[in-house]
């Protein structure tokens, strides 16, 4: 699967249109410039040998040199990768909790006004874009009321030297004991995190109830109710942890729809993530930089559906492998 | 025969209730979801009655005027009215996301029937591309191919309409690989129908059912993606009226408190996604009376 992703990433990437090469020696260069910058590039070989040079690329973890800037693609996106983690992490804590326990809730008063309105809260948020929410939650909190910083990572007065060990400004911050930077991070994490968890909530809370009617008539939960369990722990416990396996399923499958919204986050709160990466180098046409971010994308996408099959096994000893 | 309108209107009128008692609150969440999509056709159809300056008036009033009574909802930067905006962007943003909606369901009902059909090394190699693709985030896709094709309407709803394929593929293809084995579909073999009969004529109209559900949430899903691209600034190019580009537009203005800039143009797109969204899903649960139950 991963090798078929990464065969579309090159076909597309190919097949864009402007020629990286112009672009980069400006409209005027000369013909045989042109020619030693191709040669030089290897934009000259057949597309199979740069296909397989490719491949074997990715192999050896090395994405290439930047066109625009003079620097590896490695490099970048490993700077940029730990914004759009710490963004994600953060939502998916934010949509676990909310989604979870509003659809749980939702189930054991079904059909009542309140599950309605559960309900009727989860078809909405999903049909919010995420960017319009950022931005009204950036005008109520950010410049409304005033108590929120609505763009990057820190403030002024943090200093850059602060985060070099890992590039995760919660882990740095908290390694180097430095909380007044960890408030500032964290503080700015608000925003961009809850419009992420928001939008992801609503899925979940549909998701969760739809398991959790299931589970809630099935003969156990009888037979617990029937032994005088009280009823919230029989919900939030006996059934609440046999509906998590399909929704944990799911959750593998959202990671398109988390990195998706992570992309228009950071684009709203200019957030310095993957997805910015992305975008810039869109614009200035920077062919291995799209392709690598691309990649990373992929790959991250196979990861986590790994990750998820793996915390299946450890959650559900019923299932082996 | 004593018939007259008024007595058509009231069957037609029972009739309704009666479905609405039947199927509980799917029923008007439907209707909802039908009027709500329906008054923002009509809004886009009839948008030179409606609008009542032009969307490109650059001198339709003061610059970045906050909504009043002539400015519904105020003007932007470059003195346009952004009520009138907002009616025109609705022809772009339904065109391309309908338009789009229907491109991939030709391509993945289509592909998914012949697939399921046909069966062996055409069905494993193209079931895998396609479960490749389904995992992908659609919106890096659609941005891959927004860029690869260039800014223009109809390059937009191409690249919207790639990422759904798969989606209805996978569902027709599982549909028709069980439906496949039903006793009629036998039958039709055993009388000497041709393949294609057999799968246009028999197998066809029984998997298109279920993707008219998919079809609306399709629709609510293109509408977001759409919107998203414009708002990255891929898409379309400037001359062209769209909620997205207007939000991107108006995010200048945010830190200066102009909120209706971005206000409206962010609403209508949620609205009417909500209008798709909502349409779907009651449709799914009429549709599906196991559902009901719950």
């Amino acid at each position: 699967m991963v090798l078929v992703l990464l065969s579309i990433v090159f076909v597309v990437v190919r097949i864009m249109p402007g020629d990286p090469v112009s672009a980069m020696l400006g409209g005027h260069a000369p013909e045989s410039v042109i020619e030693q910058k191709k040669e030089e590039l290897g934009l000259n070989r057949p597309l199979a040998v740069q296909y397989i040079d490719y491949l074997l690329q990715i192999c050896r973890m090395d994405l290439g040199e930047s066109m625009v800037f003079k620097e590896r693609v490695t490099k970048a996106i490993f700077q940029k990768l730990p914004a759009t983690i710490e963004l994600s992490i953060c939502a998916i804590i934010i949509t676990l909790f909310l989604g979870i326990f509003m659809g749980a809730y939702a189930a054991d008063k079904r059909r009542s006004l309140r599950d309605y309105g559960i309900r009727f809260y989860g078809i909405i948020i999903y049909c919010i874009p995420v960017y319009w929410l950022g931005l009204m939650l950036q005008l109520i909190f950010g410049i409304w009321l005033d108590v929120l910083p609505i763009a990057g990572r820190t403030g002024p007065r943090v200093f850059a030297s602060t985060f070099e060990k890992t590039g995760f400004y919660i882990l740095d911050t908290l390694l180097i004991q430095n909380f007044s930077a960890l408030g500032d991070v964290l503080i700015h994490l608000v925003l961009p995190g809850v419009t992420l968890g928001l939008i992801l909530s609503g899925i979940f809370v549909r998701l969760t109830r739809a398991n959790m009617l299931d589970i809630l008539r099935s003969d156990y939960i009888l037979a617990a109710e029937a032994r005088g369990i009280p009823h919230y722990k029989i919900v939030y416990k006996h059934a609440l942890k046999n509906a998590f396996i399909p929704i944990l399923t799911m959750m593998g499958l959202q990671v398109a729809l988390l990195i998706a919204g992570a992309i228009l986050t950071e684009t709203t709160f200019s957030w310095p993530g993957m997805g910015r990466l992305l975008l810039e180098r869109i614009y200035l046409r920077d062919y291995p930089t799209i392709q690598g971010t691309i990649v990373v994308f992929a790959l991250f996408v196979a990861t986590i559906s790994l990750i998820v099959d793996i915390i299946y096994a450890i959650i559900d000893p019923r299932i082996r492998y | 025969m004593n018939f007259s309108p008024a007595i058509g209107i009231g069957r037609l009128l029972s009739g309704f209730m009666s479905f609405g008692k039947k199927y509980g609150i799917e029923w008007w969440i439907m209707i909802i979801g039908a009027l709500i999509v329906l008054a923002i056709i009509f809004m886009a159809v009839c948008a030179r009655i409606i609008a009542p300056f032009s969307p490109y008036d650059q001198n339709a009033g003061p610059q970045l005027l906050p909504p009043n009574e002539k400015h519904i909802m105020g003007t932007d930067n470059l003195q346009r009215d952004v009520w009138s905006r907002i009616v025109f962007g609705a022809q772009t943003i339904l065109r391309v996301a309908i338009l789009a909606a229907i491109i991939s369901s030709a391509f993945g009902i289509t592909l998914g029937l012949i697939s399921g059909f046909t069966g062996g090394f055409f069905d494993k190699t193209l079931s895998l591309i396609m479960d490749s693709v389904y995992s992908f985030p659609g919106l890096i896709l659609a941005i891959a191919f927004a860029t690869m094709l260039g800014p223009g309407v109809i390059n937009i709803t191409l690249a919207v309409a790639v990422i759904y394929i798969p989606t209805y593929f996978r569902l027709v293809r599982g549909q028709t690989l069980s439906i496949k084995e039903e006793l009629y579909v036998e039958a039709a073999r055993a009388i000497g129908a041709s393949r294609t009969t057999i799968l246009w004529q028999y197998i066809f109209p029984n998997v298109i059912a279920t993707t008219v559900v998919i079809f609306s949430l399709n629709v609510a899903d293109a509408i977001m993606i759409e919107a998203a691209l414009t708002y990255v600034g891929l898409g379309l190019p400037p001359e062209i009226v769209d909620w997205g580009m207007d939000l991107a537009m108006g995010k200048k203005f945010l830190v200066s408190g102009q909120w209706w800039l971005i206000t409206f143009p962010g609403a209508m797109i949620s609205l009417l996604a909500v209008g798709f969204t909502m349409f779907g899903e009651g449709l799914s649960e009429i549709l599906n009376p196991r559902l009901l139950e719950r």
